[in-house]
């Protein structure tokens, strides 16, 4: 077994049990449920919203170039830098190159995934930098010297307790436990990080190609300071994010917000389309954006699962995925956790590492029915495990396939096989469920249904 | 070769191979987004309702005025109610003469402005470049409404808009921006929906967390 399969097991196994946890994510999914569904009624028709959705990222990711080369091309038009970055290191390079050059002391940062992907943090610090996370979940998390939990609630494996207890160890300032105290402390110290930093990087939401421009959601303002108060602004974006006009925002922009977090829209939807221009008050006054591929273009290759490229990172499927609200956030030992990070990881990262993913899944398919994309998620799950074991068959597995097929194939075989099959089952019962049981990993937690006294062919004749 | 080739040459062989879609694929019109989105209502008064529905539940603050003097009064109202020391605006039509009828000292951010000055602000006042019926919106852009922190860094962020600037939906402020400044954009755009928000903590709805705490949209 890999070593993220051995941890996933570890992390499970422990994770499932702790009520703890349960209760906490069972909380606010039950309150996010309940917004979600509500929006979703709001709706005139929501499934087709879903499949007009579909379409505009199916045109976006399968004219990739065409819509990349618009988008860079306008963007540098209005006096952006434009930065191309096929791998992590790549696009750490230039980060740090441009900090280097800016003189920079202080980084203050808006939420962003991919900088998670590519360890950006870590880097930025061993350099000798000072990084601030800027979203209150982000912020809470780095304090913890923790990753974020999910893709849109970091901090909700939390309590508000524990984070009064971060703030003190850490800002000494927590005169409560109260939400609003606590975000209100927050509030005070990033305003400072605000005022200090030299650069500030973002993530991005969609990427335009008509226009040229990046758009960014949010509700707390943090990105909108971002990108207002620094000289020096960079975006971070994965290649896979364009949208092909400015108004596929209208259904784009309200469609996350709903699955995000169930609201009509979030409180800030921001595109930005270079630096300060002429006659324009404030703003920084050099924009970078940097491009990132990191295998998303060995996803693009595979035909069959190229819609995973279509995710707008909402986290719905997260939220829905009965293994996700078990296992958390963590178990995952990936950035992106839930089905679609399942799905992708093993691009991303390694088929044979990490095809555990593509069973941690029961195959519900409530992902798939959730999906504001119309991601074909649990079938990608089981093509996951397809390829994984046409790469790199089992021994074992092919020996029992090899055995399985003849019998199968013949009914007299097959015919004895199950009578030997109600005989074996009697001396089974000796050593299952134990170390000596073969079948130990299945049968310790689950009932096999015995063996049918009479077969349907045997009934069959009977009654001939 | 540069990465941006690599990269390209990547894209271009992975397309190669066709993907299978699984119906429509044709890029939706703006009539198909509003046969599926909430409805905005057909009348101007049905969309002022929905405005001001909205912002109810958003907790912004959405009042119709009659003219510039009762403009005038609700501001001084919020000034004495609030206590504020400083105002910052841009110049404008509609705010230029109204922030400097308060009294007050009066930052306008137009051609540069220092930011520790524009944090010391109890107030931002800005104009719109659209109201949008279908979310309770504020549209302001970098050009238009004093650039990108007057609506975010001060703790209250108070809009003047007139009537005529109401569209029902995105799909309208989208063609609303496209037509108003053609292919040359402000480099920032930004879709103010409600005063600043979290729920990170326990999911619990704190506003304010790092923009403004209030929202209030004057319309004339």
């Amino acid at each position: 077994m890999s070593a993220p399969a051995t941890h996933f097991k570890e992390d499970a196994r422990r994770v499932s049990a702790d009520l703890r946890h349960r209760g906490i994510i069972q909380t606010a999914m039950g309150k996010y449920e309940v917004v979600r569904d509500q929006r979703q009624r709001s709706f005139q028709d929501w499934q087709g919203a879903r499949q007009l959705a579909a379409a505009t990222k199916w045109q976006a990711v399968n004219h990739l170039d065409k819509h990349l080369e618009q988008f860079a091309q306008q963007i540098e038009s209005r006096g952006t830098k434009v930065h191309w970055a096929s791998t992590a290191a790549q696009a750490r390079d230039i980060i740090l190159g441009i900090l280097r050059e800016k003189n920079a002391k202080v980084v203050v940062k808006s939420k962003a995934m991919t900088s998670e992907e590519i360890h950006l943090n870590d880097a930025m610090e061993q350099a000798g930098y000072e990084v601030v996370e800027s979203d209150l979940g982000e912020f809470i998390v780095q304090l913890r010297e923790e990753p974020p939990y999910h893709l849109v609630f970091p901090a909700m494996h939390l309590t508000r307790g524990e984070i009064k207890d971060v703030f003190e160890r850490k800002l000494h300032d927590a005169p409560s436990d109260e939400p609003e105290v606590l975000t209100m402390v927050a509030r005070r110290v990033l305003r400072q990080k605000y005022l200090q930093a030299d650069v500030g990087i973002t993530g991005a939401n969609f990427a335009i190609a008509e226009t040229g421009m990046v758009s960014i959601t949010e509700n707390e303002g943090n990105a909108r300071l971002t990108a207002a108060l620094p000289r020096t602004m960079i975006t971070l974006v994965g290649i896979e994010k364009v949208l092909p006009r400015l108004e596929d925002l209208a259904l784009f922009l309200p469609m996350l917000a709903v699955m995000g977090t169930g609201q009509p829209i979030t409180c800030y939807n921001t595109m930005y389309g270079g630096p300060r221009q002429p006659g324009e008050a404030d703003g920084p006054e050099e924009y970078h954006v940097v491009l990132l591929d990191n295998q998303r273009t060995t996803l693009l290759a595979d035909a069959e699962q190229r819609d995973a490229l279509h995710c707008i990172r909402c986290g719905a499927c997260l939220n829905v995925c009965p293994i996700f609200r078990n296992v958390g956030g963590y178990t995952y030992g990936t950035v992106y956790g839930g089905p679609i990070g399942s799905v992708i990881t093993p691009h991303l990262r390694g088929l044979q590492d990490w095809k555990h993913l593509s069973y941690a899944s029961s195959l519900c398919g409530a992902c798939t029915e959730t999906c504001p994309v119309k991601i074909d998620l649990h079938h990608h799950l089981l093509q996951n495990r397809r390829n994984a074991s046409r790469s790199k068959p089992i021994w074992w597995q092919k020996i029992a396939f090899k055995l399985f097929a003849p019998v199968a194939n013949s009914p007299a075989l097959w015919s004895l096989t199950t009578k030997l099959g109600r005989i074996g089952q009697v001396f089974h019962g000796l050593i299952k469920g134990g170390v000596l049981d073969p079948a130990e990993a299945w049968t310790k937690t689950r009932e096999l249904p015995p063996v049918a006294k009479q077969s349907f062919r045997e009934w069959w004749k009977e009654r001939k | 070769m540069t990465e941006r080739e690599n990269i390209f040459n990547r894209i271009h062989e992975a397309l190669t191979v066709k993907a299978q879609a699984h119906g429509e694929t044709s890029l939706p019109t703006t009539a198909d987004h509003r046969r599926v989105l909430p409805p905005v209502g057909a009348t101007v008064d049905e969309q002022f309702a929905l405005f001001a529905r909205n912002a109810v539940e958003l907790r912004a603050i959405f009042k119709l005025v009659k003219d510039s003097n009762q403009l005038t009064a609700e501001l001084r109202a919020l000034r004495d109610a609030e206590n504020w020391k400083r105002v910052a605006a841009h110049k404008g039509q509609l705010v230029s003469a109204l922030a400097g009828s308060l009294g007050l000292p009066l930052l306008l951010t137009d051609g540069g402005y220092d930011k520790q000055e524009l944090e010391q602000c109890d107030v931002g006042i800005s104009e719109c470049d659209a109201l949008v019926a279908q979310t309770a919106t504020v549209v302001v852009t970098s050009r238009t409404t004093g650039g990108r922190a007057l609506s975010v860094l001060p703790p209250h962020h108070v809009v003047i808009a007139r009537r005529e600037q109401l569209v029902p939906d995105l799909s309208a402020a989208f063609a609303l921006i496209k037509s108003k400044h053609g292919a040359n954009y402000p480099s920032m755009i930004s879709f103010i929906t409600g005063p600043s928000r979290t729920g990170d903590i326990e999911r619990i709805l704190v506003l304010g967390a790092h923009g403004p705490k209030k929202l209030t949209i004057f319309c004339v």
